[in-house]
């Protein structure tokens, strides 16, 4: 008897399907795509950034969609001094909570700075944009004193 | 309502690298001991089984299974598992006794965190659109956090430092702990910063272990005529899912549990918080209102240890001890999960009435 053929199919580990980020996460990403920066107001009027799809206080759906500057101020900070591989640079750097000019809560991301001296709670920063802006929160690459 | 005792407890040393030895080999000597603790041979001695872990600590999907191999799959028990921390498991199980389905429940946690890198790990807990992606490590989400409250002027670094002194020296009665020593204030301050404003010192260390912990009706307690301590009281309230949404200078998820929970319903003698980083335990202090008549931490806390998944029920136990030790009357344990002190539950346990 004659072998059969082997069956042959490609096969790529890992999830190979993609996911709607909804109206609003999906807004927001679309709009960094863009490189522009929306938030959303919450059932008090604060403008949350990055918009929410509920407010944690209501569970109100949100819906209203408001424009933020592109810099604002740094209201905490953690300077490391030893970056983890998986850290977005490989030289010491800044996370921070930023208030972006129009917001009324802060975002999380990371700050470039030459030196620890350089950042400080109330600076002023601005985004930097990646060279290529692909719909992800890392479009922001990150932020520096403005 | 049935009342609720805790009749057992146990916990493995916490060290920072157990090596070869696997989950079930963390969990098998703790549950051992528990079992003769209590005077039972299996967990086919007990009504439930509920276990508290991670599987992002093992790297695999419905890890917590294998963990199982610990008890013996056969014959078939009532089993559960809380992709959680271990005190969680404890609340479940109450649940289930409080329901009339079960008189009796072994309960477990464990974590190997050593193999990973722990707070890359834990940034994966975070929102998967705006922070997960970003690696946002979780010694630097409390880094901002102990800012805050450096800039509002709610701590100083001295406070922070004598958190952590009083629990390396704390830890020197804790034969399970991993950091212990005579530290003074000084010393930590001499130290320079690690991921600024916080101090290797003010970060609890990565531990691999596990605790288990029995608890049954107090009907029960006495049919086994074990000393007990009963849980009177016991609640978990979480805050929202966007750090930057939270008064994080404040736990008000914590002073909402310990209002339910009945924790100012008496004099707290003694309180095992689950704070993985110095601030967070004078958060905490102050969220549930404890004065200079609570000792805090008598075990040394997480800062002398931290076993991932099994560190909230530990607090647990920790308060249990002391209790049927006659040490204390009535306690405070707390248990913490998510970034900066996210998600908390309260538990309040009192001496057996027939002991006052």
């Amino acid at each position: 008897m004659s072998q059969p053929d082997v069956l042959h199919q490609a096969f790529e580990l890992g999830f190979t399907y993609t996911r709607s980020t909804g109206p609003v996460v999906g807004r927001f990403l679309t709009e960094l795509k863009q490189r522009n920066i929306v938030g959303i107001k919450g059932s008090d009027g604060r403008v949350i950034v990055p918009p929410m799809e509920y407010d944690p206080d209501t569970a109100e759906e949100l819906s209203e969609f408001v424009d933020v500057g592109q810099e604002g101020e740094i209201v905490s900070y953690a300077w490391v001094k030893e970056p983890r591989e998986a850290h977005p640079f490989d030289k010491p750097f800044a996370w921070a909570m930023i208030l972006l000019d129009g917001a009324d809560v802060p975002m999380i991301h990371c700050v470039a700075a030459d030196s620890e001296d350089a950042v400080s709670t109330g600076a002023r920063v601005k985004a930097v944009w990646a060279e290529e802006t692909i719909g992800f929160i890392t479009d922001i690459r990150c932020f520096e004193r403005v | 309502m049935k009342e609720i005792a805790i009749v057992g407890y146990q916990q493995s040393d916490a060290v920072s690298d157990a090596g070869a030895c696997n989950e079930v080999e963390l969990i098998i000597p703790v549950i051992s001991k528990v079992y003769d603790q209590v005077g039972i041979k299996n967990a086919q001695d007990v009504d439930f089984v509920c276990s508290g872990s991670c599987d992002y600590l093992q790297g695999a999907a419905f890890a917590f299974v294998m963990g199982v191999d610990a008890l013996g799959a056969v014959p078939p028990i009532k089993e559960s598992h809380v992709e959680m921390d271990a005190a969680w498991a404890l609340y479940e199980s109450m649940l289930k006794i409080r329901m009339g389905h079960a008189d009796s429940a072994l309960i477990y946690g464990f974590g190997k965190s050593s193999p990973g890198e722990l707070p890359i790990v834990l940034s994966q807990q975070l929102d998967p659109y705006y922070l997960a992606p970003q690696w946002v490590d979780t010694i630097s989400l409390a880094a901002m956090q102990a800012r805050l409250m450096l800039d509002k002027g709610l701590i100083s670094e001295q406070d922070m430092a004598e958190v952590v002194s009083r629990s390396r020296r704390n830890a020197l009665n804790n034969p399970h702990a991993q950091l212990a020593g005579d530290v003074s204030v000084q010393d930590v301050l001499a130290q320079e910063t690690y991921v600024s404003p916080l101090r290797k010192a003010d970060i609890c260390p990565v531990s691999d272990g596990a605790s288990a912990m029995v608890i049954c009706t107090v009907e029960k307690a006495k049919e086994w005529g074990l000393p007990y301590a009963v849980i009177s009281g016991i609640d978990h309230c979480i805050e929202t899912h966007n750090p930057g949404m939270r008064d994080l200078t404040d736990s008000v998820s914590t002073r909402k549990a310990a209002e339910n929970a009945g924790v100012h319903n008496g004099a707290v003698d003694v309180a095992e918080l689950y704070a993985p980083f110095s601030h967070q335990e004078i958060i905490l202090a102050r969220a549930l209102g404890l004065g200079d008549a609570t000792s805090v931490n008598p075990s040394g806390g997480v800062l002398a240890g931290n076993l991932m998944m099994a560190s909230g029920l530990s607090r647990i136990g920790e308060v249990f001890n002391r209790i049927v030790s006659g040490e204390a009357q009535r306690g405070v344990a707390h248990a913490t999960s998510g970034p900066c002190l996210q998600h908390n539950l309260v538990t309040v346990i009192e001496q057996a009435k027939e002991a006052a």
